[in-house]
């Protein structure tokens, strides 16, 4: 295969042309242009670009990326070439190549500095803030529709979002709480078993499961389950213009969707929390029992003791606030979603993920208020 | 002026961006009562961003928008929802309310904005579904039915209400020759009958020439409205190169 040649002959006043010579296929690979352009603007007053392919043999898509590259290049410093001297089949190919209009390019900034991305973080946060304090607000506004009776409500879809969000999910809490008693029960007997106090097991079981435990599983459980379930859902109505039909129905889409959701699931909640603390309660019982060798009847009364209404309601309290911030952050997700199977994808995500995170923080706010207060 | 009187919608200098990047500038023109108006363009020049505007989801850049004369983007939303209950919208895909059987998704306007009681609209939403062609299938789910069955229930959703303008997004997309042309029926039939004024979004050579009265060219490149005219007019007497182009699917001399 005869190798690839480029002859720069710049005889002809104003023109430069290029002699290319040999087998110039995709397989021998594409020179560089960066060379001849060197070149082509060194030599001063060059206003035209001609070609000799004559000493050519072949060509292929090589040819044309080296010739679409070099023009384009030329064109940028105002140097006009001419493609009459080229194949017949490469100016066709070029022309097309050089037909197609480039669509504006967002000039990438690589240099940032830290401060700049800091702040562009800074602001996409504040704008979500904005975001979620708007749609806050919309479901305030669509809860006092739905409570003075305005809001179009389907209560046969409520009944079956309140089994998705309930009985449906039992299962998956059974075989959670169980497991997170049995794992209170074997940490405390480690312990306690030092001092001779694995009764206690009792109590450390029931206060964990009941207090915060109970409730805390059964939501991190739902973020995964129902609330990425309810940012797909709504993200796919997005996506097939099904909330644009809404809209244009005049029918506002909280109300419609976002309403029944939330309030299926701070129903729910509660419910699934108190199952939730009785399976755990179960777990530590299995343990304490058959592994420990503890009384039954004295398990019973020292967990009935330790479990006290305080600590029930706290681990409702809990139980209601993860209800809310599962559903909103579920729907929220999903009522932003783009229109794309990929902006689905990270809708769920981003409903999983800032579910647990606010679940966390807000185990930690309900934790210092009962600490001040003395619950 | 008797064109004023006569314009059911009236855009004028309408300009639409997402952020920074302009879809469309300084667009005017209008659509007279019963008339079936076509949008056309290639794929890219903005078609789906003017009805999105035109249907009361996109706020223009600048312009206005009136309907039966009144500037739709300078109202309140309680005013904007008024008017757009007189839309009938059907989208690309159909945009059914997928936990909802046709019945339900055909109902849902006439138990929003009617006073009928639900026998009545079991009736209505019977005859509804049995004007295209769907008799009988109230009670299925959208997923079980074919994408032309979908359009066919969503247009019988838009019309639920029977609407004073009915907006069609790209009706023909996706579907096989015979359903296309089985909506491009329905079009011409709901003009006929509803005395509907029609706006489609399309870029379906059959169906501009087969139901539009008048067809408007959106330019890609200019980010303009080129042209407006009757779709065999502009094929006949147009003398821009991009119309002819799109009107000819691009057959030139050249190619034969």
């Amino acid at each position: 295969m005869p190798e690839q040649k480029i002859i720069l002959d710049s005889s002809i006043p104003g023109t430069i042309c290029i002699k290319l010579s040999g087998a110039w296929l995709i397989a021998a690979g594409i020179p560089k242009v960066d060379e001849i352009i060197v070149q082509v603007h060194q030599a001063k007053g060059i206003q035209q670009l001609t070609f000799d392919t004559r000493q050519m043999s072949e060509w292929d898509s090589g040819l044309i990326a080296f010739l679409f590259h070099l023009i384009r290049e030329c064109e940028h410093k105002h140097i006009q070439a001419s493609l009459q001297d080229l194949p017949i089949g490469v100016q066709k190919l070029l022309s097309l190549a050089l037909k197609v209009h480039e669509k504006p390019i967002v000039d990438k900034v690589d240099d940032e500095s830290f401060f700049t991305r800091v702040a562009d973080k800074v602001l996409i946060l504040w704008d979500g803030m904005l975001s979620l304090l708007n749609f806050l607000g919309e479901i305030a506004v669509a809860f006092g529709r739905f409570f003075t009776g305005k809001a179009y409500f389907r209560w046969d879809e409520f009944v079956f979002l309140l089994q998705r969000c309930g009985a449906d999910a039992l299962f998956l809490v059974s075989l959670i709480s169980v497991l997170v008693g049995i794992i209170l029960a074997f940490i405390g007997a480690t312990q306690l078993k030092l001092f001779g106090a694995q009764i206690y097991i009792a109590n450390v079981v029931g206060i964990g499961m009941v207090r915060a435990m109970g409730a805390m599983m059964a939501a991190i459980l739902m973020a995964g389950r129902t609330g990425a379930s309810f940012a797909a859902e709504l993200g796919l109505m997005q996506t097939n213009e099904e909330i644009d039909a809404l809209k244009t129905l005049g029918v506002s889409p909280v109300e419609f969707l976002v309403i029944p959701r939330v309030l299926a699931l701070v129903i729910m909640m509660p419910l699934l929390t108190l199952y939730a603390n009785l399976m755990g309660i179960l777990g530590g019982f299995i343990i304490g029992i058959s592994l420990l060798g503890l009384n039954p009847v004295e398990y019973w009364q020292h967990t009935q003791s330790s479990v006290t209404l305080s600590n029930l309601w706290v681990g409702l309290i809990h139980s209601f606030v993860f209800g809310v911030i599962i559903a909103v952050a579920g729907c929220f997700r999903g009522m932003q979603c783009r229109r794309s199977a990929a902006a689905v994808g990270e809708a769920t995500t981003k409903a999983v993920v800032s579910a647990i995170i606010s679940i966390v923080i807000a185990t930690a706010v309900i934790t210092f208020v009962c600490q001040v207060l003395g619950v | 002026m008797v064109e004023s009187v006569k314009a059911v919608i009236q855009v004028k200098g309408l300009d639409l961006s997402y952020d920074d990047y302009t879809v469309l500038r300084n667009l005017n023109f209008s659509v007279n009562k019963g008339e079936i108006f076509m949008v056309m363009g290639q794929s890219g020049c903005g078609k789906s961003t003017l009805l999105k505007t035109l249907i009361g989801l996109k706020e223009p850049q600048a312009g206005e928008v009136l309907y039966n004369g009144v500037s739709f983007w300078d109202q309140d939303e309680t005013v904007q929802q008024k008017i757009m209950r007189r839309f009938g919208i059907l989208y690309q895909g159909g945009a059914l309310w997928s936990s909802f059987t046709l019945g339900e998704n055909v109902a849902l306007p006439l138990q929003l904005y009617s006073n009928l009681t639900g026998s009545q609209i079991r009736e209505v939403v019977e005859l509804k579904l049995a004007l295209v062609g769907l008799s009988g299938y109230a009670d299925f789910y959208p997923e079980h039915i074919s994408g032309g069955m979908r359009k066919r229930a969503a247009l019988a959703r838009a019309i639920a209400l029977d609407p004073e303008i009915i907006f069609f997004d790209e009706p023909s997309a996706g579907l096989d020759p015979i359903n296309s042309r089985m909506l491009d029926d329905l079009i011409l039939q709901l003009r006929d009958t509803l005395g509907a004024t029609i706006v489609v979004v399309s870029h379906e050579l059959a169906s501009i020439f087969a139901v539009g009265d008048k067809a408007a060219f959106l330019d890609t490149e200019s980010k303009s409205l080129i042209t407006i005219g009757a779709p065999k007019e502009l094929l006949a007497n147009s003398k821009d190169s991009r119309v002819i182009q799109f009107l000819t699917r691009g057959v030139d001399k050249e190619r034969g």
